[in-house]
């Protein structure tokens, strides 16, 4: 069943009734996530990191047109085929297209969350060609058929024993096998796909525009072989992903790694320049990088949302989320869960379909404390949340409810006699109440009864 | 010095004992307390849910009812929060509010930060000795104020143990109309805080709202924690001072 953004409410409620085991797996991985990257932050003062990332961000970001003329210029340099994608549908076209005409039959890919959001799995199943995700965690996840739950950790929200119960199953492994077993069998299984694929698929972290350098950070090796094995290599690249200079990758590159993982900097880091030379013994015969929009040049005009494109997607903010970590991601129903997912899913596709996931947040701003690129998320959730007001898109028993308290609110005669009303109610009246929001409210919190005389009372009698 | 207590209309109507340690507890440091009787909550729920309008309703009601205050304490971080630093947001494009409410803005203090800071007091007496007290971080306190040491400096100073708490500054799930609109998963942020938390006296916080949460779920749970506001046990804390020993002695 596919989630959507709008079911929210009712599927985090439903996860965390249901699957448990969910809570259980991605407290523990996001409490571990967030513990390292604190630890990797103090190791380089990261205050001044975030200030300076945050500057060639916004930079990047208010001289995008140029910065992207000056990558598209650089990559054609280096021989790379530069693509341009307005949506979703243009980028699964060019993709198709690059595929049909080389003849691709299967394609390995490297874990790219905007391929999720492209629907490029789906796409090239229905042209008939065989994908296989070559990331541990996205392998894991696509043998069961379900999408991201984390934006750096895929599988974040499985335990050990359900990976064991799928290996079990589908590849006869011994149902106690150790972790490093299972790796082992996934591993040679993902080895005989990347020497028969046609063709590799990859997200990018960065791309430079001076140098049209494309950074790829990762820890398995299997970006560096699905983007150098294949004889073709297509990159999905965000516009935003752009940096100024090849001197930025260096900080960009170790802070994202310790924003995301607390490493301080992926196992592996690939920097491609476009495809093989004559004179060297491997890489891809030809490389495309598709400039994907799908929304973004709409944020980026944004007077508000513009900010959330700073999103160097290292999942910090999912890690510090005690939301997030209830359920994970799949209760979100859109690519990109947690804070940034709940702040970029209506700026990319709209409030009226995700209402629900900017107050998804009890707005405790510990995303904001630690994402890289300092993106306020809490203020850009109330931003989104005052928008869903003026749009009327929240329950209009909520509307008139705030309306009629914000007039008792300005009427200190009708707070009174509210207040008054509230100690005339029986002693279990709160506990057994039929008004919906109360009702919600005490059925798992017990004892709410109002003090016997009110803070005034007291003070009028003289205190 | 004169002070007018905004006591929240949470702490007014479900945790009154707030306001009275509050006030016995400014007397004591020689502060002169008024409570204006207009007052009537700063309009956060309507706030965080996107209700601005609303809000700013509130909020000039709010702007009007303290205009002459010399200080406004408020024994709550979260509506301490409202006031200073989301007031003036409410009316970053009319410059005469804006003014008005950056005003208010700048004469208004969370209780244990207002001793500590504008007092100058960071020793209130000795009344926690012995008592074992984990100290519950409200967001809008910890990170929109950056309120961290004041409220344990007060307590440790009184003699208190601070008992470590892995999970002291993480969110108890409350988040006012959160908790309305998503209560399954406020109430299991509730129980993730309840987990970790140690063997313990008492729990305070400066939120009346945290505090409401949590200890609704502990009565939920048939858990056995004592939960009380921080305004009471400060004022606990002033209440055996060295001097008061002396006399005893």
């Amino acid at each position: 069943m596919q989630v959507k953004a709008n079911d929210y409410p009712k599927e985090s409620a439903r996860l965390l009734r249901e699957e448990p085991q969910v809570r259980e797996s991605v407290t523990g991985a996001t409490l571990n996530f967030d513990r390292n990257r604190r630890a990797a932050y103090a190791e380089v003062g990261a205050e001044a990191w975030r200030d300076w990332a945050e500057r060639v961000k916004n930079h990047v970001l208010t001289h995008l047109d140029s910065y992207l003329e000056q990558a598209e210029r650089a990559l054609i340099a280096n021989g790379v085929q530069v693509h341009w994608a307005e949506d979703a549908e243009q980028a699964q076209r060019i993709v198709a297209e690059v595929a049909r005409a080389a003849g691709v039959k299967k394609v390995v890919k490297a874990k790219s969350m905007l391929s999720e959001e492209l629907g490029i799995n789906p796409m090239l199943s229905s042209m008939g060609i065989e994908t296989l995700e070559t990331d541990l965690g996205e392998y894991i996840i696509q043998l069961l058929d379900q999408p991201p739950s984390h934006i750096v950790g895929p599988a974040i929200h499985l335990g050990l024993e359900q990976i064991r119960a799928l290996f079990h199953q589908r590849f006869g492994t011994p149902p106690d096998a150790t972790p490093d077993a299972l790796a082992g069998v996934a591993r040679k299984l993902l080895r005989e796909g990347f020497l028969q694929a046609d063709m590799g698929i990859s997200g990018g972290n960065f791309l430079v525009a001076e140098t049209g350098t494309l950074a790829l950070i990762e820890n398995e090796g299997n970006i560096r072989l699905s983007t150098s094995v294949p004889r073709i290599h297509l990159a999905l690249v965000g516009i935003e992903k752009l940096l100024p200079r090849f001197s930025d990758l260096a900080v960009f590159l170790s802070l994202t790694a310790r924003a995301a993982t607390g490493q301080r900097l992926g196992t592996f880091v690939s920097l491609l320049h476009g495809p093989r030379q004559a004179s060297e013994p491997d890489g891809p015969e030809a490389v495309h990088v598709v400039f994907v929009d799908n929304g973004r040049s709409a944020v980026l005009a944004d007077p508000e949302a513009w900010e959330t494109l700073r999103c160097v997607r290292c999942g910090a903010c999912l890690n510090a989320c005690p939301v997030y970590r209830q359920t994970g991601g799949h209760a979100y129903g859109y690519v990109y869960s947690g804070p940034i997912g709940a702040v970029l899913a209506p700026g990319l596709v709209g409030l009226e379909e995700t209402q629900p996931l900017p107050y998804a947040s009890s707005l405790c701003g510990a995303c904001y404390e630690v994402c890289p690129v300092k993106i306020p998320i809490p203020k850009l959730l109330l931003a989104w949340r005052q928008r869903a007001v003026e749009e009327n898109l929240t329950p209009r028993l909520e509307k008139a409810a705030i309306q009629g308290y914000a007039w008792a609110m300005t009427q200190p005669w009708a707070y009174r006699l509210a207040a008054k009303a509230l100690r005339l109610l029986p002693e279990k009246a709160l506990d057994n109440t039929v008004v919906p929001v109360l009702k919600a409210w005490v059925e798992g919190r017990a004892g709410l009864k109002p003090s016997p005389k009110s803070f005034r009372e007291l003070w009028e009698e003289g205190l | 010095m004169r002070v007018a207590l905004f006591v929240t209309c949470l702490a007014d109507q479900f945790l009154a004992e707030a306001g009275v340690a509050a006030v016995k507890l400014l007397r004591h440091l020689g502060v002169e307390v008024e409570f204006p009787p207009a007052q009537t909550c700063c309009g956060q729920p309507a706030y965080n849910a996107g209700y601005w309008n609303e809000a700013r309703q509130m909020a000039a009601h709010t702007l009007g009812v303290f205009e002459d205050a010399e200080y406004v304490v408020l024994p709550s971080g979260s509506c301490t929060a409202m006031v200073r630093s989301f007031y003036p947001e409410l009316y970053r494009d009319m410059p005469r509010k804006f003014s008005k409410a950056e005003a208010l803005s700048r004469k208004t203090y969370e209780l244990a930060e207002f001793i500590v800071k504008v007092l100058g007091v960071s020793t209130l007496g000795l009344g926690l000795e012995g008592q074992r007290i984990a100290y519950h971080h409200g967001c809008h306190a910890l990170r929109e104020l950056g309120i961290k040491d004041e409220p344990l400096t007060l307590l440790a100073n009184a003699g208190a143990s601070l008992v470590p708490w892995e999970a002291a500054i993480e969110c108890c799930g409350f988040g006012g109309l959160f908790s309305v609109k998503l209560p399954e998963v406020s109430l299991s942020m509730a129980d993730r805080k309840l987990s970790t938390l140690p063997e313990v006296d008492v729990l305070t916080s400066a939120d009346g709202g945290c505090l409401l949460h949590l200890s609704g779920r502990i009565a939920h749970r048939r858990l056995n924690v004592a939960v009380k506001p921080l305004a009471s046990v400060l004022w606990e804390a002033a209440q055996k001072t060295p001097e008061v020993d002396a006399h005893a002695g």
